[in-house]
Order: structure tokens, then C-alpha cells, then sequence
């Protein structure tokens, strides 16, 4: 290792561990960005000689990585992770950092940053799992996006795991050298209803079969797909448990059994390790106090909306939702109209999180009677004492986070 | 009379929850009692006749096959001049006036409902919180409240002709051709930039378009507690803005 490697890579640790000690968060950032101003090459240089996949969409990167960690870590193997979120350069410098020696590296990446990453860390696999408008002060449309990893990943000699499903993932994989496409689902179809190519309708058929009317846009053949508890693979068929709630996770789940697969792991060595995982980051964490079950969940744009509210929506416990518009979130929570939360009426819900007052508009125009409450705290107990056995609580970004602090 | 409330095109000028607007439209009418009906009308049909037609943002491509599509169907034009309303949000705003630019800067035509001219901007994309201080109806204004909203935008548009601004950005930067304004309005087309949904941030907004499509002075108070709380929060935060 060059020295100034070493020292920038020592430079992480000592940052974090100060930044932790003095209690300022997990202190992955702080240590990255130091070591990056060092060595601004530092990344690469960390993932030389390492088995590295990235992990990049909107939607489902922290728990696909998560997932494809734990079967990457089958037989004791040591893998670097970015586990808490942190996606980009410098999150992936700390993690990295922190585990030098580590033969393989799993990293999930911020979408705006993944041609840099691509072009630092020599993948040798690409996961890409959807693409649906996200935090639009901060993002680029999502066909600049597609068209910025499609060139991203004609510059790169990866195996690309693609998700069939989604015609914008699609469109920025199709031309990659080698693709493994997967039927890994697609719930928001509004960012996806014209052509990427050729701006003509796309029309969904059945089993997410898709096509564009205009010209020969289509969906390819996935290889990898699920067949109800089963994950059908061209090695053959595995059962799948998890104890991931519903069925985006399962999707998470196939599109990181088809990565682990790219890398040399056997079908039920990752089908065993991911029935492992029960949180990831918090998500789908239960906690409990006096009794009362609290669930908690993530949600921080329309698909991701879409896709709880199919697992939530017919639950009677009480639903605290809460919205933040902090620079992590995105600064405009106008998406809020793009969530259909009428199919919460009848449900126990209370508005927090620093926008209640906006959320507290969008569930009067979706005819959802409501509760307010701006302090998280208080809307968390009030919650606790109006259940019977359960709540759930459903956040973006950073009101997850501050509920997670909130909650045993 | 049942009001018919037609959102155009939601599959190409739907990405930034501008389609609320319509559903704010339904529900204000529908708490006074008025009959009243919402048609989400995507691009691969016709356009149906309609007495209040919202618009709302999309991306560069979809903008322009919107504004291709609209101008073959006809029916916006027709309706318009049968007496229909018009409200466009951002990318709708642009496709309702003259002619707009394309992500590579190419001009396309618009639906021309509007006197208003979009170019590609030379500066950096406006973004973020925005304040207008409408212009009083003495002065051929709306005569509302100060609007709040958030823009997102590379154009600059201009205007001319007919073609009045909605009022004056006190925060934000609004059509950004030089003059602080925002928006514009003529006839019965009202076109800005401003998503939050604007109509769900502006009650009054909204009302005033509702006045319009029923050819009413007044409406009947509705209980607008929340949208009040919104308001206020809103103005007071961006006010503080130092932008």
C-alpha cells in the first residue's frame, strides 16, 4: 500500500473514532471526507484486489446491500460495507477504511454517483434496481439519470444485474458488455409510461411484461425470477424464506441472490444466509414497550410510498407518519400528492415530523381524517396509548432516523 | 351544471405532484356541493371537452411529445376559445405559450394559448422557495393573498402581447428573464411555476380558479384550518430566507 493510501486510510479511523467518541453520530462521513482530502484517489485504491459489487436505484439499496452482505459474509468471509447508508465517496471510503483486508466489498451508491464510483472501484458487479423520481431539487430528471449510467456502464467491464422490469433500468443497461436481467418487480410505473428511447407509449401487460408501441423497446427475458416462496434461477429453483416483510423486499432479495451468484456463491448458501436478516438500518424493526409493538418503516418517495402502503394498508393498528424536509429528504415535499393516501382512510392516523402541516393538507384533500402532532415524541406515544397490541410508524430519511433515536 | 375538471396528460406532466392540483380543484368544489367530476386524461387519448384544464410539470421529453400531442388534438385550443379555464404549472405553463426550448436547446412550438415566450437560461436552474406578491385586481390583477410555492426550472420565459404576470417574487426567482415577476395570466389561461402543490398551498388560488370555471363572485366558505396553518408556517420560514 502507497503511503499516502496508508495515511489517508489511517486518517479515516482516527476521524471516526474521535467523531464517535465525542458523540457526533456514527461519524462515517467525517472520517471519509478527511481521508478523500488526503487521497483523492482513495477509493480505488482500497478496492484494488477486492471482489467489489455496488448497489445503485432508488429504491431498496440499503436492504438489497444489506442482503447481499449476509451472502457475501456465508463461511465467515470478511466484507466491507457501507451497512448504515452512507452512499457516497466518503461513506464509501470509511467503510472501506474500516475494513482494509476485507476480500470483498459491497457498496451501495447514491444514483447521481455512480458513474464516479463505477470509474473509481473496478466493479465486477453492478446491481441496479429501479429508478422513480426522488428528491427533485436535489436529483436530475430520472431519463438524465438512465442516460448518464447508460454511459456509465458502457465504459465498464462489470457484470450488470439489472432489473427487466423497469424499463429505465433498462434503457441505462442494455448496452452494458454483460447483463443478467432479473424480474425484480416494478410498483411505480408513472416515471416509466414513455419510452426512454423514443418517447411513445409503454404499455404493461401481464406478469410485468412491457413493451413500447412505438418501436422495439421491450422488456428482456429475465433469467432470474420468482415463482411464489421459490427463486428460479438458470442454476435451478431454491426456496426463499425471509423475515423481510413484504413483497419489495423479495424482490431486494432475488436481485441480490442474482449478484452473490455473479461472485461464486451457491444458490442455497445465499438463500440460507439471507433468511438470516431481520432489520436492516432500523428498517422493519420492532420494538416494544409496555406491551405495544412498534413496527418501523421507511418511506421516502412516492414508490417507496406505494409499495408499504400495500403491506400497511389494511392493518387497524395506529400509523404515525412522519415527514421531514431536511436536506437529506429533499427540500420540496410536493410528492406528497403523488402518494394515493385515501387508501388509509378508516386507519388511526397522526401527522409529525417537521412538515406535519403539509402532510396534515395532503390527507384533507385525500379525505383521511387525522390526527396532528409536530413533536415525534409525543405523536409516538399518543399512538402507543390509542393501540390495542401494535403501531406503525412510517418516515423519510431523517425522521426515520430522529424515530429510531425516539424508540427503545 | 356539473364542472369538468379534466387533468391533462398526468402520464408526461406528472413528475412533481402537480396533479394534485386537479384533485384539490375536485375536492374544493365537492365540500361546497357542486357537482363536479375529474378526468385524468392520458396522452394516448383524445383530450375530452372540459370546463377546467390543469397542466403540471414534466421532463424535457415527455414536455415535448405533450405539447406535439396537444397541438394535434385541438381540443385545448377549442376549449379555451368555448370559454374553458386553463391552469399550467412549469413545464405546462412553457407548453401553453408560444414556443419552448428542448433539453439540447432546440425551440419547439407551443399551444400558443398564452402570450408567453420560454428560452433555455444561461444561469444556474432555479431552485427552491418562492413568495409573490400578486398584483391587486385594480391593476387587471388576481387580487389574492401572497402565493407560496416552490419552483424548479432551467427556462426563462418572457412575456408579451396580452400576457400579464401573476405578481411580484418577493423570494425565489420566478420566470427569470430580468424583471423580478412570476407567472403570467390573459384571458382564461393562468400559468406559473410554482409546484407544492401551488393550489393545496394557495386555497385562494384555487378558489379563484373554481370562480372562474362556474362564472361565480363567491364561493361558500370552506374550514381552511390546515391550509391556514401551511400558509402561515410557510410564509414566515421563507420570509426569513435570506435568497
Amino acid at each position: 500500500m502507497a503511503l499516502r493510501t496508508l495515511c489517508a486510510t489511517f486518517s479515516v479511523g482516527l476521524v471516526n473514532g474521535v467523531s464517535r467518541r465525542l458523540g457526533r453520530g456514527s461519524g462515517t462521513v467525517a472520517g471519509g471526507r478527511v481521508g478523500l482530502k488526503i487521497h483523492a484517489g482513495l477509493v480505488g485504491q482500497l478496492c484494488e484486489g477486492k471482489s467489489v459489487a455496488l448497489v445503485s436505484g432508488t429504491n431498496g439499496k440499503t436492504t438489497t446491500t444489506a442482503l447481499l452482505t449476509a451472502a457475501m459474509s456465508t463461511g465467515g468471509k470478511v466484507v466491507a460495507s457501507n451497512f448504515t447508508g452512507s452512499n457516497m465517496p466518503a461513506g464509501h471510503a470509511a467503510a472501506l477504511a474500516a475494513r482494509r483486508r476485507a476480500p470483498i466489498a459491497v457498496l451501495e451508491t447514491d444514483e447521481g454517483y455512480l458513474g464516479g464510483t463505477i470509474k473509481e472501484a473496478k466493479p465486477d458487479v453492478i446491481i441496479l434496481l429501479n429508478l422513480s423520481r426522488d428528491q427533485l431539487d436535489r436529483m436530475s430528471e430520472v431519463r438524465m439519470l438512465a442516460q448518464r449510467w447508460s454511459e456509465a456502464l458502457s465504459r465498464s467491464s462489470a457484470t450488470v444485474v439489472a432489473n427487466a422490469d423497469d424499463p429505465l433500468v433498462v434503457m441505462a443497461a442494455r448496452d452494458a458488455g454483460k447483463v443478467v436481467w432479473v424480474a425484480g418487480g416494478l410498483v411505480w410505473k408513472d416515471d416509466a409510461t414513455g419510452c426512454p428511447l423514443c418517447q411513445g407509449p409503454i404499455v404493461f401487460g401481464e406478469n410485468n411484461s412491457w413493451r413500447c408501441v412505438e418501436c422495439s423497446f421491450a422488456r428482456p427475458t429475465p433469467s432470474w425470477s420468482l415463482n411464489e416462496d421459490k427463486v428460479v434461477s438458470p442454476d435451478g429453483t431454491v426456496g426463499l424464506t425471509l423475515r423481510l416483510p413484504g413483497a419489495f423486499n423479495r424482490s431486494n432479495a432475488l436481485m441480490a441472490m442474482a449478484g452473490a451468484h455473479v461472485l461464486g456463491v451457491g444458490l442455497q448458501e445465499a438463500a440460507d444466509a439471507l433468511a438470516s436478516v431481520s432489520d436492516v438500518a432500523g428498517r422493519f424493526h420492532q420494538s416494544e414497550k409496555d406491551g405495544i409493538v412498534t413496527r418501523m418503516m421507511l418511506a421516502k418517495n412516492p414508490a417507496g410510498w406505494v409499495a408499504l402502503l400495500d403491506l400497511v394498508a389494511t392493518n387497524p393498528a395506529p400509523l404515525v407518519i412522519g415527514i421531514n424536509a431536511r436536506t437529506a429528504d429533499g427540500a420540496d415535499p410536493s410528492w406528497l400528492f403523488d402518494v394515493p393516501f385515501s387508501l388509509l382512510s378508516g386507519r388511526t392516523v397522526i401527522a409529525t415530523g417537521d412538515r406535519w402541516r403539509d402532510l396534515s393538507v395532503r390527507l384533507r384533500y385525500a379525505e383521511v381524517p387525522h390526527f396532528v402532532e409536530g413533536d415525534l415524541g409525543h405523536a409516538l406515544v399518543r399512538a402507543q396509548q390509542e393501540a390495542d397490541e401494535s403501531v406503525d410508524f412510517i418516515g423519510n430519511y431523517t425522521c426515520f432516523q430522529d424515530a429510531l433515536k425516539a424508540t427503545p | 351544471m356539473t364542472l369538468r375538471i379534466v387533468c391533462v396528460y398526468p402520464d408526461l406532466l406528472g413528475t412533481y405532484g402537480d396533479s394534485g392540483n386537479a384533485e384539490v380543484l375536485l375536492r374544493r368544489a365537492a365540500w361546497r356541493g357542486i357537482d363536479a367530476t375529474l378526468t385524468m386524461s392520458r396522452s394516448e387519448s383524445p383530450l375530452p371537452e372540459g370546463d377546467l384544464y390543469c397542466l403540471g410539470g414534466g421532463e424535457d421529453g415527455p414536455q415535448v411529445l405533450a405539447a406535439q400531442r396537444l397541438l394535434d388534438d385541438g381540443m385545448l385550443a377549442t376549449a379555451v376559445h368555448q370559454g374553458a379555464q386553463v391552469f399550467a404549472v412549469c413545464a405546462g405553463f412553457q407548453i401553453v405559450g408560444e414556443s419552448f426550448p428542448d433539453a439540447g436547446g432546440a425551440i419547439h412550438p407551443g399551444v400558443g394559448l398564452l402570450d408567453v415566450r420560454t428560452t433555455k437560461g444561461s444561469g444556474r436552474r432555479a431552485v427552491g422557495e418562492v413568495l409573490v406578491e400578486v398584483a391587486p385586481k385594480e391593476s387587471g390583477g388576481l387580487g389574492l393573498p401572497t402565493l407560496t410555492g416552490f419552483e424548479n426550472h432551467a427556462g426563462v420565459t418572457e412575456l408579451f402581447g396580452q400576457a400579464q404576470p401573476l405578481g411580484n417574487v418577493s423570494k425565489g426567482i420566478g420566470n427569470g428573464a430580468g424583471e423580478r415577476i412570476e407567472g403570467a395570466h390573459a384571458g382564461n389561461v393562468i400559468g406559473t411555476y410554482l409546484h407544492g402543490p401551488v393550489l393545496a398551498r394557495n386555497p385562494s388560488l384555487a378558489d379563484e380558479l373554481l370562480c372562474r370555471a362556474l362564472k361565480l363572485e363567491v364561493l361558500s366558505d370552506l374550514d381552511d384550518t390546515r391550509e391556514m396553518l401551511l400558509r402561515d408556517e410557510r410564509l414566515q420560514q421563507v420570509s426569513a430566507l435570506t435568497r
